[in-house]
């Protein structure tokens, strides 16, 4: 289990229910390494800004990781954390390796105002 | 006034300069551009921290920010510092071209980043074939062919454990010589799965929806010849995070801020530590060194500004 302050997308049926239920849902599927807690630490601060969004974390070496590991928008991703946003349960953007707070923030504002 | 002291950087430096100044009663808030910890966090393991046996990077800055803010410390995290006005007797800080705080005194301890080689498709394939962490990104490369970037301990120590997972490592360097202690080269040069490159760089990176190909430029004789390649890893050392200052604060020629033995920087009530001032050896022990010494020395200046106040 990632030792984040994040929701964390416990299974494979957690993870559906959860992009069918939510219009906005942020997923950053990483480890605890270094490219992975900026993420993690950026979606901890802007969560109560995003009342909008759901934020999750998907820890990278589950079984269940699957689910994001081989979505075909990660193919070519080399990097972790593998991070995506789904509006309404499709993928409307994917990321992978560290971001900053801007590059995130300038996603949801694209993609969920 | 909002605050006796603002500390610019949540590393090492900017925490423990945090711990010090709350603990003294000294009101201070801890702004930071990214999440706590610095360069801390991009450490899986210390092992040479002393009183602590092998503690993560991640770790050891949560227990650092608990103990600042046990003391009082405020600390603001994943913000943007976007003007500083220094000069002033009161000094003050705008973070995300709203929010304005003011203080008697600013600690610099703005820490330093990952150097990139900032040639053309290094950001388009960053995460996508281009790596700066070899542990977190190298099973990817499970028996595919890479290079690495750099002469330092960190290449040089990186590339042999990376040959855990690739079929083969080149490592590219600017120079022809490594500036790696000795036995890290010998490491490097005794491992069948490595090859050398010298006084060359990757002046481009090609792909599609992941990288193919980089221009290998030769830095003697200009010639540039195409590789193709599975993955890039990049370690060629860091820069000071002091751009926003080199207008204000005295640097040196690396961007290095130049401090006296106190810490202070050419402004009155401007001191700096940690990994953005000019020094030789960085280390989490040598910035925690450092805002220590800076902290001790602002908490006599606050008290002297504030008896001067009184005084008055």
């Amino acid at each position: 289990m990632l030792r984040t302050n994040l929701t964390h997308i416990t299974s494979e049926e957690d993870f559906s229910k959860q992009i069918n239920d939510n219009e906005n849902v942020m997923v950053c599927c990483g480890r605890m390494g270094p490219m992975c807690i900026p993420v993690y630490g950026i979606m901890e601060e802007i969560e109560p800004q995003y009342s909008n969004v759901k934020f999750f974390d998907l820890e990278f070496d589950a079984p269940h990781s699957h689910v994001i590991r081989n979505l075909p928008e990660c193919r070519g991703f080399y990097g972790i954390p593998f991070t995506i946003y789904f509006k309404n349960g499709k993928v409307v953007k994917a990321t992978s390796s560290i971001q900053s707070m801007e590059q995130v923030t300038s996603i949801l504002d694209e993609q969920f105002k | 006034m909002d605050y006796d002291v603002i500390v610019i950087g949540g590393g090492a430096a900017g925490l423990t300069a945090g711990i010090y100044l709350s603990r003294a009663k000294v009101k201070t808030l801890i702004l930071n551009e990214g999440t706590i910890g610095g360069q801390m966090v991009l450490t899986h393991e210390i092992a040479n921290y002393p009183g602590v046996e092998n503690v993560s990077g991640y770790e050891l800055s949560n227990i650092m920010k608990k103990q600042a803010k046990s003391f009082g410390c405020e600390i603001k995290a994943n913000l943007r510092v976007t003007n500083l006005q220094l000069q002033d007797e009161i000094k003050s800080v705008e973070v995300n071209s709203k929010d304005v705080y003011t203080a008697n005194a600013v600690i610099i301890a703005t820490g330093g980043k990952s150097r990139t080689l900032g040639v053309p498709g290094e950001n388009i394939f960053k995460g996508k074939g281009i790596s700066y962490c070899a542990t977190c990104d190298g099973d990817f490369f499970q028996d595919k062919e890479i290079i690495v970037v750099g002469g330092g301990n960190s290449a040089l120590e990186e590339a042999v454990s990376l040959t855990k997972y690739a079929s083969k490592v080149t490592i590219v360097h600017q120079f022809d010589h490594f500036q790696a202690v000795e036995h890290a080269i010998l490491e490097a040069q005794n491992n069948p799965k490595i090859d050398f490159i010298m006084e060359s760089t990757i002046s481009h990176f090609y792909g599609d929806e992941k990288l193919h190909e980089v221009d290998i430029k030769n830095l003697t004789t200009g010639e540039i010849t195409p590789k193709e390649i599975d993955g890039v890893f990049v370690f060629i050392g860091y820069v000071p995070n002091t751009e926003k200052l080199k207008d204000t604060i005295r640097l040196n020629s690396f961007g290095e801020i130049i401090v006296n033995q106190n810490y202070e920087t050419n402004i009155k009530g401007v001191f700096a530590a940690g990994d953005s001032i000019q020094k030789k050896y960085r280390q989490i022990t040598t910035a925690v060194a450092d805002g220590t010494i800076a902290a001790l020395n602002v908490i006599e200046y606050v008290n002297i500004q504030k008896k001067e106040l009184t005084e008055v």
